[in-house]
């Protein structure tokens, strides 16, 4: 509902200054917080700038699919939350919650960071389900970034509870001294297009007038794993090929970051 | 509603946590933890969480739904899929429906809705942790939101559940006693008014177990109250 | 009966908290008589003279009413007038006749203010839930692109100052043109960019102050003289 000014924005963009003072490849201040949420096997808070986000891992046990009989299942969910955002409304999954959970899905599947097999319990009969919903506190832009980072914290700090293999029941309320093993840390970087500047990390404010956006997910070695575009405009293969690099190098430091919790 | 547990519940007046039978679990409780939201709080209950975001007076949608003299109330409860003991499917079940809808006329009672005629206000509150109280937790944390958003009240709305597990009245139910229930009286309180404006029941209650659980509530109310008017004393600079 | 006064002057209440009770209290802005008693409906600060107690309220939510000055964006417009969006849900619109002092072809209308400009407008009435605002006094008119900053509606008279003392120093020390929307939003316009910024925080600290004495004197500081 908050009133923006559309063309003074975007001059200010061809200056390479934005409203809250950051440079155009800047991320907003993180803020992580892990295990904050006792029911949940594995949970992680992140703040990106205003935008807050809660991710909680859950683990259940069920059969494995026919076609991969020896690898557990994951999934990721995650929603727009009216109580984020006054322009979300209320009712079933908008297609923008969906593309959520799933680009964000995407970039921590495709990263190959779990190993499914690690999640087998017996082939073709039990194996471990994680589930990671992802509901955003406050939105102020960006909710694919600081969802990754918080899904992977989630999945990094959670225990498996207890399964008695014999009555094949799980104990939700027991917790285990053993995590899932994760290799790879999967960063996504998401980047606006206004104009012809590419802007890291957008805000709401920055994500109303942007012409479309560019999820890009990388791994360790610097391979990308993700990608998604949204939003209208076209890019151009040059933009895109700038966009990458851009990821990729600004993936590094957030890897980094990652990397101490 | 299960049958007793294999463990005594509470031994010498003192219950599995160490509290006695009319003591209320630890509170915390902010207020402004939703810059995008007109109001918000955080409010705890032991472990049990309660995020209550509220947005209005705004218009309504659809129009017809409109009342002319007053504002109209909505309330959208959920327990996030990682809040309970078993991950609970995203989107709104019966329970949770229900819950939004006792909830609007327990707030409404306490807004001064002639104020804002023709207006919609929508109360967003999501449990991101569930350990028996969930709906009390929910009540306080939306009637702090409502605060927070300089919506006119006649009253706070404070709220607690008292119940029955091992044969023995006791407020504020955590989830071990809450497993072994026997009764849940969940129940909500304009705390200078002294005026009721939730009660729900399930279980089994004598008329003097019934009378016993109500003057515990009644008796913690002002306790909450006070929670609550710290959080809204503490926090009363810009909150953007 | 009994008559009590429970709290004094600048003391912050909140909702149902009981102020005072008997008969010859006077409640005042947020305070409610219910009874013997009288109650605050909001979170707010006490004002006490005498037997009057008054509440004034500390979260408030702009409420659009007669003679507001305000800042608002046209988001369209037809051959009555331009809709404008204030920045809070309610229909606002500008009507042709109340666009200027001077007549206003409707064919030109793009001419005084087209889709996405600001504007500064006082509201003047109220037609079937729908705001009315008018251009017409010389104080008002559209202005040329700058930078926005939203702020709480309820800091906006720590903005404006005693007499405008606050407002008319940071015009000066920034040399940059401001306009304050009483809809909660501050209007910066400088040829030199570096100077909004300043503003912006020199904003931010007025915010953020708590204290009551001297405050214009640290922004004052703050901005330090034109670049």
């Amino acid at each position: 509902m908050s009133l923006v000014n559309t063309e003074f924005i975007k001059e200010s963009l061809n200056n390479n200054v934005r409203s809250d003072g950051r440079k155009l490849d800047d991320y907003r201040n993180i803020e992580i917080e892990t295990g904050i949420i006792t029911q949940a096997n594995g949970s992680a808070r992140v703040k990106l700038g205003k935008t807050e986000v809660v991710a909680g891992v859950k683990f259940s046990v069920g059969k494995p699919y026919p076609d991969t009989a020896d690898q557990g299942m994951f999934m990721v969910n995650g929603e727009l939350s009216p109580i984020s955002n006054p322009n979300y409304r209320s009712g079933p999954p908008s297609p923008e919650s969906i593309e959520l959970s799933r680009v964000v899905d995407r970039a921590i599947r495709e990263s190959k960071t779990v190993n499914f097999e690690d999640l087998c319990i017996e082939e073709g009969e039990a194996a471990w389900m994680l589930s990671v919903d992802i509901y955003p506190m406050n939105s102020d832009g960006n909710l694919f970034d600081a969802g990754v980072i918080a899904a992977l914290l989630a999945i990094k700090n959670a225990k498996f509870p207890e399964y008695d293999e014999k009555t094949g029941k799980v104990a939700h309320e027991t917790r285990t001294k053993k995590g899932v093993k994760l290799q790879n840390v999967p960063v996504m970087v998401t980047i606006a297009k206004v104009g012809n500047k590419l802007l890291i990390d957008p805000t709401f404010e920055e994500e109303s007038i942007m012409e479309s956006r560019l999820n890009i997910a990388t791994i360790d070695n610097g391979n990308i794993c993700a990608m998604q575009k949204g939003g209208v405009t076209p890019v151009t293969n040059e933009e895109l090929k700038n966009a990458v690099k851009l990821a990729t190098n600004k993936g590094k430091e957030l890897r980094k970051l990652l990397n101490k919790y | 509603m299960a049958g007793k547990s294999e463990t005594p519940l509470v031994v010498k007046g003192k219950r599995i946590d160490g509290r006695k039978a009319n003591e209320l679990r630890k509170m915390t409780a902010e207020v402004g933890v939703i810059p995008k939201a007109d109001g918000s709080a955080k409010f705890s209950m032991g472990e049990t969480v309660a995020i209550a975001g509220v947005y209005g007076p705004k218009e309504v949608l659809p129009k017809h739904q409109t009342k002319d003299d007053r504002a109209l109330i909505r309330v959208y409860y959920s327990m996030l899929p990682f809040s309970t003991t078993d991950r609970c499917r995203p989107g709104p079940s019966r329970r949770s429906k229900e819950i939004s809808k006792v909830m609007i006329d327990a707030l409404e009672a306490a807004v001064i809705t002639e104020k804002y005629p023709a207006t919609a206000i929508e109360i967003h509150v999501q449990i991101l942790n569930a350990n028996a109280g969930t709906r009390t937790a929910a009540i306080n944390a939306a009637s702090l939101a409502l605060a927070n958003a300089g919506i006119e009240m006649r009253d706070l709305v404070c709220a607690v559940a008292s119940g029955k597990a091992d044969d023995t009245v006791l407020l504020d139910l955590f989830q071990p006693e809450d497993n072994f229930g026997q009764a849940d009286l969940p129940i909500a309180v304009m705390p200078n008014r002294e005026e009721i404006t939730l009660v729900q029941m399930d279980g089994d209650l004598s008329s003097k177990e019934f009378d016993e659980a109500m003057k515990l509530v009644m008796d913690s109310a002002m306790e909450i109250y006070e929670v609550q008017k710290a959080a809204l004393i503490g926090k009363k600079e810009n909150k953007k | 009966m009994a008559k009590k006064l429970y709290v004094k002057d600048k003391d912050i209440v909140v909702p149902g908290q009981v102020l005072a009770e008997g008969m010859s209290y006077i409640p005042s802005g947020k305070a409610i008589r219910n009874g013997e008693t009288i109650t605050s409906t909001v979170v707010g600060k006490i004002s006490n003279k005498g037997h009057v107690v008054k509440v004034v309220p500390i979260f408030e939510k702009y409420a659009p009413k007669m003679g507001d000055k305000i800042i608002g964006k046209v988001v369209s417009m037809n051959n009555y007038g331009w809709t404008l969006d204030i920045g809070v849900p309610v229909k606002c619109e500008l009507d042709l006749r109340e666009g200027s002092q001077s007549f206003i072809e409707t064919g030109k209308m793009s001419q005084f203010y087209a889709v996405g400009d600001l504007v500064f407008v006082e509201i003047i009435g109220n037609r079937n839930g729908t705001f009315k605002v008018s251009a017409k006094d010389r104080l008002y008119r559209r202005l040329p692109s700058g930078h926005l900053i939203n702020v709480d509606s309820g800091l906006i008279p720590r903005i404006i100052g005693k007499q405008g003392s606050m407002i008319n120093m940071l015009k000066d020390e920034s040399g940059c043109n401001v306009v304050i929307g009483q809809n909660g939003y501050v209007y910066v316009h400088c040829d030199n960019k570096e100077n909004i910024y300043r503003v912006q925080e020199a904003i931010k600290l007025i915010g953020s102050d708590t204290t009551s004495s001297g405050l214009t004197e640290k922004v004052k500081k703050m901005l330090g003289g034109k670049k």
